[in-house]
């Protein structure tokens, strides 16, 4: 979708917020044109939907009327005065003029007023070219301003830089407030306000501040929404405009904001979130908008590399050398220690297509099952536990669906952070009047926010999430208020008795659980009840749930919540998991696990073996192949040798980092595929260059299940995109495999997977994006599951007894760590610490209760050490109350943090998916950094060293030459 | 027992009231004369204030204006109070002082003689029949009451009360408000204030019918802070109120609730435009809203508000008292009832006059008003407050009611007329209007925020004669773009004095 850059079409004001909007049309007469429109509608908006465009300036279809520009002026028979299009709902049989002379001389003068304290530097300004102010004075036909520019003005006003992306020039205002109402009602910040009134009125962030002193959140909505040059990206300030764009999908979290790309050549000169994009509807976040700097970071690497061991220094090759010395090390491992010796870790930051190629090259070529994911370490349990309850393993709504909720139950969960885009609509529906129950040790943004406050908090213990679940619906079942007509049609009864009698047990009920939780029962009975009588109740959670030993068991209670209340199976209602990374539902749904075949079919069914051995011509092993801990275990062991591991930092992310590092150095051939040299790489033995987002064709399914194209805006800075490394990998390796374009990818998946069987390019283009399962039965998609029937056919009360975890604060380490991540930076961080996001988060901090640091003797800002039987490391210490006595907390996303060397191996026990959310820690004030990380250091200086003599080894090549 | 009045009213006070009080108390000390000192309101004849009212068998007797340094030569003829006495500062009679035997109190029959701050003093003066008779009422036949008794609002617009009752006594909501504008900004307007000082009661009456009215059970009195005395005076009342069951749970003896609070603004004249009082009663910023939706559908967070100014709702408990057929006998064409009417600037006899509407403007200046206090020829007056067309000598012979004020292109807004002599510069006051309106615009909408400045800066223009011509046309088309395309009346009224005082200046 390659098309020229036009700025999208604006109808003025938003789709009408009237009750019978959907079903009641009102017909009038706009310039003589007889038109139908939704009762409800501006007359602005049904001139526009006639095509017939009345000027405007604080009017934009993102944002309610405001009725403050005047520019819009109109004449409606039988009305006094001149009304303004935008604020004025039609009503039936209007007569409305929108052009005539009288309109034409005041719009004239009242923009005459405006220019008359506005800058005429259009020739030398940045939005030349894309200015609402330019475009609206050309069409109201203004020559001349009478009034001089002697007069009073704001011209000279100091131009605001504190933001990295972004530049606020005060001097070119014309206070529509658009900025402002941005950030009230789209972002849900109100961080921006009109300060002072009359002529000295202007846009103040905070409290006069500047936008980062302020609560700015630099989501960028302001930017978007200014119809001037006052707010504008430095991109476009230092690039100019864009002239022509691509529609794509962005590439971080889970929600799976659509972008329109705007182009120079092959520069992005700026990231519009794209109106039409379902998931995001044209809002974005300060990642996805502005952090897309790294994409051209010099730290790209864009040759391939190879070494013979890791103390080498980089030896740049051909991609056919890299090749070849690649399946040429895996093919001899295989030959020395069996097939089952090596395997490999598809990314859920590649494209669907991408993760079916590394699935398929490791069935078909490596002859195992040794395919995992990252969703192993994050929302393994959430397929597991929706799966085994409700028969898919897949969150069951749209985002759209919460604006339909009543009650919103978040537990382990942090969206304004996390999953900003989505967090700004909760928000939004949260000002509407909907209540919040949150659940978290932590008291995440949400608690108490802009004009949101949760109905309850439950700061519970770390680790006692299924202790809670289980009391909700204890209370639910003894107070008689669950939804029996519901279980009765719904669910397998027998099942629900056996539940029914496990969970009428008062050691279930919450004063008993109060000492486990720590969640006062008359809180709990109060939030349960809540719950159950709020009409449309929705849970969704985040890996607060799933990261724990107990991971799916807290999903399958969150299940029977919903089950128990008939919450689940419309609109408003369901279990939805917020899921992490950019495609970490799509890698999983593309099969990227040791036990299950694309489409979570088992590996060890024949018949679903038979549909692939047919079609890839090759015979596929029945035996479950390695998790991604099992292959930790089983390198440090001796018996794994090889791993081919894709846009995956497990050196990082994944927990007790020095077991971690441990097997990576035992291992023969590490192959990393990643845009970056990133932790892993450290160890590896050949470097594959990857391509970021932009420089591939291919989809990403984000967490509603919605599968979007990621378009080509760039070609691949090292040559090849990430699927055609992949191929090249897999014919070096002797795999038969062959394809020119993703879309041959996509359409070998639609054939051998039932649930995507109706997706094609052809589809989505036409579409725009399409939430699996799209087949014959559902050839638009579906946005909501288990409408009539659950996909299992009946929704299955499990038995969830709880069983503490054995990481328990004792005396030896009394604190309880949890981690989580910040809005600024991104996982790893190997994309956003390239970008100037670190302005606002450049290093991990530890957060921790003030009485808890005074027992310790310990000041904010002090370096501390925090130790768990695992190992230690050291960070410096902020003082908050947003965690309890008893819990400290801190994020991962810069490497020499680590985070992940006192997390400890412990996980669930259905998926191996680390307990990263509860490590018993001490924490004890120190000066210097940690053993570990000392090492660290200077095995990154080493790396960085054997990688800068690869550009010597290049420059002397090429002076050979 | 002597029942001696020194008015506790803002304006009383500032004239020295409180410090005649005190002298009169001493005085009774030293003498031992037992005196019973009430602090009223005041009846609203300014010039007289401070007005010291002594009760009598015949009646009540003035002096006024009293000083402090009057006291040692006037205190026996005080405590000793006779009729026939003419001392200079002796008024006689009070009621029959023309200034007041000739005017139509209705909103303003009680203020001055009731203590403000007693409960049995309103009854007696019959304070909550009102009340009474509405609470034998259904919702809907009280708002035909209203709709019947032809009341318009009284802060400006004129708009007919009981049609806006109607619309919030049919749009359902859980909740409903009563909003009370009390932010009476005008230049020269006091009519709200006195009431709130003199007779506070009649307010809170007049409120809980309005809710009974259309179903609301919390109400907010939106207050200016620079009104400290009537704040105290209607907290107390309000507590009195409460205490006394004519608020909150069970209001007289019934099944209903009602609510009321006092909310103060914080300096903007802008708050007195009811869609941004609502912003600021939200505790936002004082902005104006775009209508629609109206207040009355959708105003105080989102609920369907009542909004009304101070007079309308006080005249509410008058109607119910003596019904909407009593009301209709005062006034003239579609103005019923009667106008406050407040004599302000250079005038000899400024105060309130309160009579039906139709007076004739001339009478108010020179009957009620004797002329300037400068003692030059009155040369302009200024109706309606800062908003309001001036009007010269020869449009003086005009009817004080909306309808003909309208077709003058003129306004009798909360009726506030402020007096200039001859030597008022009339180009200075069209350029304050400009001034008032960039000092006060909420800077909401382009016209108000940028057009009153630039209309400052042209007037300055025209008077250092720079292209004088082509300036006044850049003017008028500058007050047509403001009074058209403005967002609300603040804009959109600002032309009004700026045309008519530059239309005096052209025929001079």
């Amino acid at each position: 979708m390659l098309q020229y850059f036009q700025p999208d079409k604006d109808l003025g004001t938003p789709t009408s917020s009237a009750a019978d909007a959907q079903n009641k049309t009102v017909g009038l007469t706009i310039d003589g044109v007889l038109t139908h429109v939704a009762v409800g509608t501006s007359v602005m908006r049904a001139a526009a939907q006639a095509g017939i465009k009345i000027p405007k300036l604080c009017a934009t279809d993102s944002l309610a009327a405001f009725g403050s520009c005047r520019i819009c002026l109109v004449e409606i028979e039988g009305q006094k005065g001149y009304p303004a299009a935008c604020t004025t709902p039609v009503q039936a049989n209007m007569v409305v003029t929108t052009q005539s002379d009288r309109i034409a001389s005041l719009r004239r003068n009242i923009m005459e007023l405006t220019i008359s304290d506005h800058p005429l530097d259009c020739l030398t300004c940045a939005t030349n070219g894309n200015c609402e102010l330019q475009d609206t004075a050309g069409e109201v036909g203004l020559r001349e301003v009478r009034y001089g520019f002697d007069g009073a003005n704001h011209l000279q006003a100091a131009k605001d830089q504190s933001n990295p992306y972004f530049t606020f020039d005060p001097a070119k205002c014309i206070v529509c407030s658009r900025c402002v109402r941005a950030c009230d009602e789209i972002q849900g910040t109100f961080a921006l306000s009109i300060e002072s009134r009359g002529f000295e009125a202007k846009v103040s962030a905070g409290q006069n501040q500047s936008f980062a002193d302020s609560d700015c959140v630099s989501c960028g909505a302001c930017v978007a929404a200014c119809p001037t040059a006052t707010l504008t990206e430095n991109t476009i300030i230092k690039s100019g405009q864009a002239e022509h764009s691509v529609i794509t999908t962005c590439a971080y979290c889970g929600v799976g904001c659509a972008f329109k790309a705007e182009m120079r050549g092959n520069t992005v000169v700026k990231m519009t979130p794209w109106k039409d994009g379902k998931a995001n509807q044209g809002h974005a976040c300060v990642k996805g908008r502005f952090a897309f700097g790294y994409v051209t970071h010099q730290d790209r690497i864009t040759t391939p590399m190879i070494r013979d061991n890791i103390d080498q220094p980089w030896q740049p090759v051909s991609w056919e050398q890299a090749f070849s010395f690649a399946a040429q090390r895996l093919r001899d491992i295989q030959a020395r220690h069996g097939k089952n010796s090596i395997g490999g870790i598809s990314s859920s930051r590649c494209t669907n297509e991408e993760v079916w190629l590394v699935q398929k090259m490791i069935r078909a070529g490596f002859g195992n099952n040794n395919i995992d994911t990252c969703a192993r370490v994050c929302h393994s349990p959430t397929g597991y536990g929706l799966k085994a309850t409700l028969g898919e393993s897949a969150g069951t709504q749209a985002f759209a669906s919460v604006d339909h909720t009543d009650l919103i139950m978040l537990m382990g969960a942090n969206p304004t952070d996390a999953h900003p885009v989505f967090g700004s609509r909760l928000k939004k529906r949260l000002r509407e009047g909907a209540k919040l129950i949150v659940v978290d040790p932590r008291k995440i943004a949400l608690v108490d926010a802009p004009h949101v406050k949760a109905a309850f908090h439950l700061q519970l213990r770390p680790g006692t999430n299924v202790a809670f679940i289980n009391a909700m619906a204890h209370v639910i079942v003894s107070e008689n208020i669950a939804n029996e007509s519901f279980i009765q049609d719904r669910c397998d009864t027998t099942a629900y008795q056996q539940w029914h009698e496990f969970i009428i047990d008062s050691k279930h009920s919450p004063e008993t659980t109060e000492d486990i939780t720590g969640i006062p029962a008359q809180q709990l009975r109060a939030a349960a009840r809540l719950f159950a009588s709020s009409g449309n109740s929705a849970i969704y959670y985040g890996l607060g749930v799933t990261e724990h030993s107990q991971g799916s068991t807290t999903v399958m209670g969150i299940a029977n919540l919903a089950m128990l209340t008939g919450n689940i199976g419309r609109e408003g209602v369901g279990v939805n998991p917020l899921r992490g990374q950019n495609n970490v539902q799509g890698s999983c749904d593309m099969g990227s696990f040791p036990h299950e075949l694309p489409g979570y079919r088992s590996v060890t069914d024949a018949s679903n073996r038979a549909i692939f051995e047919q079609d890839w011509g090759v015979s596929l092993d029945p035996e479950p192949g390695l998790r991604i801990p099992n292959m930790f275990d089983a390198a440090i062991d001796g018996s794994f040798k090889g791993l081919y591991c894709q846009g995956e930092d497990i050196a990082q992310s994944d927990p007790n980092t020095q077991h971690v590092e441990a097997a990576l150095l035992s291992l023969e051939c590490l192959i990393v595929q990643d845009i970056f040299l990133n932790e892993t790489a450290k160890y590896a033995h050949i470097f594959l260059p990857g391509s970021s987002f932009l420089e591939k064709d291919g989809t990403f399914t984000n967490a509603e299940r919605r599968v979007s194209r990621v378009r080509q805006a760039m070609p691949p800075k090292a040559g090849l995109a990430d699927w055609q490394t992949t191929l090249g990998l897999a014919k070096a390796l002797g795999v038969d495999m062959h394809y020119d374009h993703p879309s041959e990818i996509m359409a070998e998946i639609a054939r051998l997977t039932p649930t995507f069987a109706g997706f094609s390019y052809a589809r989505l283009d036409e579409l725009g994006s399409i939430q699996w399962p799209c087949n014959e039965a559902a050839p638009m998609g579906t946005a909501t599951l288990h409408i009539d029937t659950f996909v299992r056919g009946k929704g299955l009360f499990a038995v969830t007894e709880f069983t503490p975890t054995t990481e328990r604060a004792n005396r030896k380490y009394p604190l309880l760590l949890t981690t989580g991540r910040i809005l600024s930076q991104y996982n790893v961080g190997s994309q956003t610490r390239r970008t100037k996001n670190n302005q606002w988060h450049e290093e991990d901090r530890l957060e921790m209760h003030p009485s808890d640091a005074e027992q310790r003797g310990i000041n904010h800002g002090d370096w501390v050490g925090i130790s768990s039987r695992a190992g230690n490391t050291v960070l410096h210490v902020k003082l908050t109350h947003n965690v309890q006595p008893g819990v400290v907390y801190t994020t991962f996303h810069h490497p020499l943090s680590g985070a992940n060397v006192v997390t400890t191996d412990n996980s669930d026990w259905a998926t191996n998916c680390p307990e990263y959310k509860v490590t018993a820690v001490e924490i004890s004030k120190v000066l210097s950094p940690s053993k570990w990380q000392q090492r660290q250091q200077s095995f990154n200086n080493k790396q960085q060293s054997l990688l800068d003599q690869k550009d010597k080894t290049i420059a002397s090549n090429s002076h050979e030459q | 027992m002597l029942d001696i009045f020194v008015p506790a009213d803002t304006t009383a006070c500032a004239l020295g009231a409180d410090a005649v009080a005190a002298a009169v108390i001493t005085e009774a000390n030293i003498r031992k004369v037992e005196i019973n000192l009430i602090r009223n309101g005041s009846r609203g004849l300014f010039w007289l204030e401070p007005l010291v009212e002594i009760t009598t068998e015949q009646g009540r007797i003035g002096f006024g204006p009293v000083t402090v340094e009057h006291i040692p030569q006037l205190i026996n003829h005080i405590f000793e109070p006779d009729i026939t006495d003419n001392t200079a500062l002796c008024l006689g009679l009070i009621d029959q002082i023309p200034s007041l035997k000739n005017q139509q109190r209705v909103n303003f029959a009680r203020a001055g003689i009731i203590d403000p701050l007693s409960l049995k003093d309103y009854l007696a003066h019959g304070g909550y029949l009102g009340l009474q008779q509405a609470l034998t009422m259904t919702a809907e036949s009280m708002v035909d009451q209203v709709i019947a008794s032809g009341l318009r609002g009284r802060g400006g617009a004129a708009f007919p009360t009981g049609i806006k009752w109607r619309t919030v006594l049919e749009t359902p909501a859980e909740q409903k408000y009563i909003v009370c504008n009390a932010d009476e900004g005008d230049s020269g307007t006091f009519a709200d204030r006195l009431l709130m000082e003199a007779d506070p009661f009649q307010l809170i009456e007049g409120m809980t019918i309005a809710a009974l009215a259309v179903g609301a059970s919390q109400g907010y009195i939106y207050l200016r802070a620079e009104y400290p005395k009537a704040h105290r005076v209607l907290q107390q009342a309000i507590d009195l109120a409460y205490s006394n069951s004519y608020l909150g749970k069970n209001i007289a003896a019934s099944e209903h609730q009602f609510d009321l609070q006092i909310r103060l603004g914080a300096g903007a004249y802008i708050c007195g435009e009811e869609t941004a009082l609502l912003e600021s009663l939200e505790g936002k910023r004082g902005q104006v809203r775009a209508k629609p939706p109206l207040p009355a559908i959708s105003g105080l967070f989102g609920k369907p508000t009542m909004i009304n100014n101070v007079l309308t709702l006080a005249t509410v408990a008058s109607i119910f008292a003596r019904g909407a057929d009593w009301y209709k006998t005062f006034g003239c064409n579609r103005s019923v009832g009667t106008l406050a009417i407040q004599l302000a600037g250079n005038i000899a006899q400024g105060g309130l006059i309160e009579l039906a509407f139709g007076a004739n403007l001339r009478d108010i200046l020179v009957d009620f008003g004797g002329g300037t206090a400068t003692g030059k020829p009155i040369h302009a007056v200024q109706v309606g407050g800062p908003l309001g067309a001036y009007l010269a000598a020869s449009e003086w012979d005009i009817k004080l009611d909306y309808e003909t004020f309208n077709d003058a292109n003129a306004m009798l807004g909360h009726g506030g007329i402020v007096v200039f002599d001859d030597s008022v510069d009339m180009l200075q006051q069209a350029r304050f209007a400009m001034e008032f309106c960039a000092l006060e615009s909420c800077g909401k909408c382009t016209p108000c925020r940028i057009g009153s400045t630039r209309g400052i800066e042209v007037i300055d223009k025209i008077q250092q004669g720079e292209q004088p011509k082509q300036n006044l046309i850049l003017l008028e088309e500058l007050c047509d773009t403001m009074q058209y395309g403005s967002l609300c009346a603040m804009g959109g009224l600002t032309p009004m004095p700026v045309r008519s005082a530059i239309k005096h200046l052209k025929k001079r």
